[in-house]
């Protein structure tokens, strides 16, 4: 008997919960977001998303070969982010970008540094951001939805972000009618990224890793209130030039970015404290850019700011040590 | 509802307690040798006074104390010396035990001495529990005398009575409660006069309305306090349920002396009651037997020095093939290697798995979850000092608090990516220790 027993030492049980289990739970969140993109954006739609998704994981695949180091595809880690990033795509990118996305999310964005857990920023928005950069004609060329059977043709629009911050800079003023429309914003009838334009998907979703607890509520919060707040502050002084807090909330990636890519547990502090701090530093950053940047769109820059200023953070927000009196000082 | 009180972290693994928690405690008839450790203690080992061959009557001492830190043990029946030498012990090591053969008589020793309470002095209560062998049964087994001597400049004003249970499958202190609840309440009174005490907390997890509703009444019209406590792991650490009864944080690398306060467990009070009011040594305990690889769990009244293999019979012996064989509970417990090791004074519980109930998997990366962080009732950060201890960097691994570690195994316990984070935890102290060793 005794050769078949195991001898580790405590404890014996395990919560059950593991790396694969969370992942997988991440990519049923997203579902609904996917398939309000198809429904929106129809066949281009599900070409990003299978590009980016198939991509990602043949680079994390080719990776492993390359460096010798265990295949961790099963992990669903490489999946999740190519699901991510085709999300964070406008419906007209041509497939080569997605694929080229996706190299660099899993190449530049992950194993360079190791692999699952070593990579300082979200490997999804270090690829958006490098595209977005490289490539800006493709990257900012936006359709308004045509909604599966509609028969519309995909028509080249702005996003909502964009038109004001086109607006605005031409006239100074807010772009005229810009306020109707909110029922459409929140189901996702508008310009924008594939999978960035339906809050109630998106919620959808969250509310799934908020009952899984996958995710807790410090960083959302957080984010999505600080850019309400901030962006309020903003339009109480001038309303005729900026944007109310709902049009913050519900245009551009804020909902995608605050539930779905600064919650990533890699790049995000581990404490809720940290989470706070490094949830108002995101949605500081992405109003400042909104209101003030060249870019109309700021929730990818300002993740991947915070991302940098996660090891710090957590320096100064470690838990205090059961029976001391500050925090452990370093 | 008021919420209940409790310590911050912690977590709540299944309990898997209805198993046996509705059972009464069986008495486990004798087995045909009684192994009997001259180690069951903190401190320094017994050491034996019998020789082979000697008759030995239920309660004679077997094995002398040696120094203050230390308790003598005790044949838990009568019957003869068979042998003296190593035997498997819970520790994993062959240990010095007296092997008696049982006679069947069960005879008690001639000179135990009853006495009242009331009448002993603290000393002479003191001087009981020592020869008695009392040591601390919730599984530290700390020499109760001891703890009950703090050095004067720690005045004691407060005494807590461990009756949280807190390990999953445990129900060995539950049924105590249930079932003899006048024994505690005489340990407590027993205690409250060593002590000098008036403020006296009993705590219990709020999954034990029984209990909790028992031992209200017991203590009805006394100012112990009953307090039902938060269903959260581990709420019995010493730390952990003193914060939760009094407000009062043992300072970092302290004792609950520090802040006043002597914690027991219920079934050493218990214990502390039989030894001071009939003399009895602590020969026997409470243990339950449990788990997916047992027929029948139950729990058991048992002499110290019953071999596991007898306990495992006496409930419908193994299911299936085992896969782990747990002394204790599942989240501190220890593994064993064999049934033929001893249940000794500490042993609370005996947990088989069966095949397929244990999985092994390779630990991944740290994906900085946090779910460590969160559950660490010590408020240290687990996955960093696991990483500084794999590079052998114990002096950060310091400064970052190891040694404050209580080893609960939450962290281990939540971790997706299967990373042994208590298991790390452990070898950092240890080689803190040593560090510190080597600059004296």
């Amino acid at each position: 008997m005794s050769d078949q027993l195991y001898l580790s030492s405590s404890p014996h049980i395990h919560s059950g919960e593991t790396t694969d289990k969370v992942m997988r739970a991440v990519i049923y969140s997203l579902l609904p977001a996917c398939g309000v993109a198809i429904y929106f954006f129809g066949l281009p739609a599900l070409m990003l998303l299978l590009v980016c998704t198939v991509g990602a994981v043949a680079f994390e695949a080719l990776c492993a070969k390359l460096f010798h180091s265990k295949l961790a595809i099963a992990d669903g880690s490489a999946a999740l982010t190519g699901i991510l990033l085709a999300l964070n795509l406008p419906p007209s990118a041509p497939w080569w970008l997605a694929l080229l996305g996706a190299a660099i999310a899993i190449i530049v964005g992950k194993q360079v540094y190791g692999g699952l857990g070593y990579n300082p920023f979200n490997p999804a928005l270090v690829a958006r951001v490098v595209l977005l950069i490289s490539f800006p004609v493709q990257m900012t060329s936006w359709s308004a939805p045509a909604p599966l059977g509609s028969g519309v043709d995909a028509l080249t629009t702005a996003t909502p972000l964009g038109e004001w911050k086109t607006a605005v800079m031409l006239t100074g003023k807010l772009p005229e009618g810009m306020a109707s429309g909110f029922g459409s914003y929140f189901v996702g009838n508008m310009a924008g990224c594939i999978g960035e334009v339906s809050a109630i998907a998106l919620l959808l979703g969250a509310l799934y890793l908020f009952w899984k607890r996958i995710i807790t509520w410090q960083i959302p919060v957080s984010f999505i209130g600080t850019v309400v707040v901030v962006g309020g502050l903003f339009w109480l002084s001038d309303a005729t030039r900026y944007p109310d807090p709902l049009f913050h909330l519900l245009t551009g990636g804020l909902i995608l970015g605050a539930f779905f890519m600064a919650t990533d547990m890699v790049t995000s502090p581990v404490t809720g404290r940290g989470m706070l701090v490094y949830g108002f530093g995101c949605g500081l950053v992405t109003v400042l850019i909104r209101l003030f940047g060249g870019y109309p769109e700021g929730v990818s820059f300002a993740i991947l700011l915070m991302n940098a200023a996660t090891p710090l953070i957590d320096r100064y927000t470690r838990p205090r040590v059961f029976g001391t009196v500050a925090e452990v000082e370093r | 509802m008021a919420r209940l009180k409790t310590f911050p972290g912690g977590l709540h693994p299944p309990d898997n307690k209805a198993w046996t928690a509705a059972k009464a405690i069986e008495i486990c008839p004798l087995p045909e040798e009684l192994i009997i450790p001259l180690s069951q203690h903190i401190g320094a080992p017994a050491e034996a006074c019998v020789a082979v061959g000697d008759k030995v009557k239920k309660g004679q001492v077997v094995g002398r104390a040696k120094g203050f830190v230390s308790v003598p043990v005790h044949a838990s029946t009568s019957g003869e010396v068979t042998a003296i030498e190593p035997r498997p012990h819970a520790s994993g090591r062959n240990l010095p035990a007296v092997v008696i053969a049982p006679d069947g008589e069960d005879e008690w020793v001639d000179d135990l001495a009853a006495a009242d309470p009331e009448a002993l002095s603290v000393e002479e209560i003191k001087d009981r529990l020592r020869d008695a062998g009392i040591v601390g049964m919730g599984g530290a087994t700390f020499p109760a005398h001891v703890k009950l001597s703090p050095p004067g400049e720690k005045p004691i004003d407060t005494l807590i009575l461990n009756g949280v249970e807190c390990e999953p499958y445990l129900t060995a202190d539950h049924r105590l409660m249930l079932e003899t609840p006048g024994k505690v309440r005489q340990g407590i009174e027993i205690l409250r006069k060593v002590l000098a005490v008036d403020n006296i907390y009993l705590g219990i997890e709020a999954n034990k309305p029984d209990a909790i509703a028992q031992m209200r009444e017991e203590c009805a019209g006394s100012d112990i306090k009953v307090e039902a406590l938060e269903v959260k792991y581990p709420q019995g650490a010493e730390k952990q349920l003193i914060l939760a009864l009094t407000g009062r944080e043992v300072p970092s690398g302290g004792l609950p002396m520090d802040v006043g306060v002597v914690v027991q467990n219920v079934g050493t009070a218990a214990a502390i009651a039989d030894a001071v009011t009939l003399g009895q040594p602590l020969i026997e305990r409470i243990c339950t037997v449990t788990g997916s690889g047992v027929n029948e769990p139950k729990n058991l009244r048992v002499r110290v020095g019953t071999p596991l293999a007898h306990l495992v019979e006496q409930c419908g012996g193994l299911d299936g093939e085992p896969s782990k064989l747990i002394m204790g509970g599942p989240m501190m417990g220890m593994a064993q290697l064999t049934l033929d090791v001893p249940a000794t004074r500490g042993t609370s519980g005996l947990l088989i798995f069966r095949r397929g109930d244990i999985k092994v998997r390779e630990p991944g990366p740290c994906i900085r979850c946090g779910r460590c962080v969160s559950a660490c009732p010590a408020g240290l950060l687990p996955t960093t000092i696991a990483a500084y201890a794999r590079l052998s960097m114990f002096d950060e691994t310091e400064e970052f608090k190891a040694m404050d570690c209580i080893e609960c195994g939450c962290c281990s316990f939540s971790c997706p990516s299967l990373i042994p984070l208590v298991q790390t935890l452990r070898y950092a102290k240890g080689a803190i220790l040593e560090k510190r060793r080597k600059m004296q």
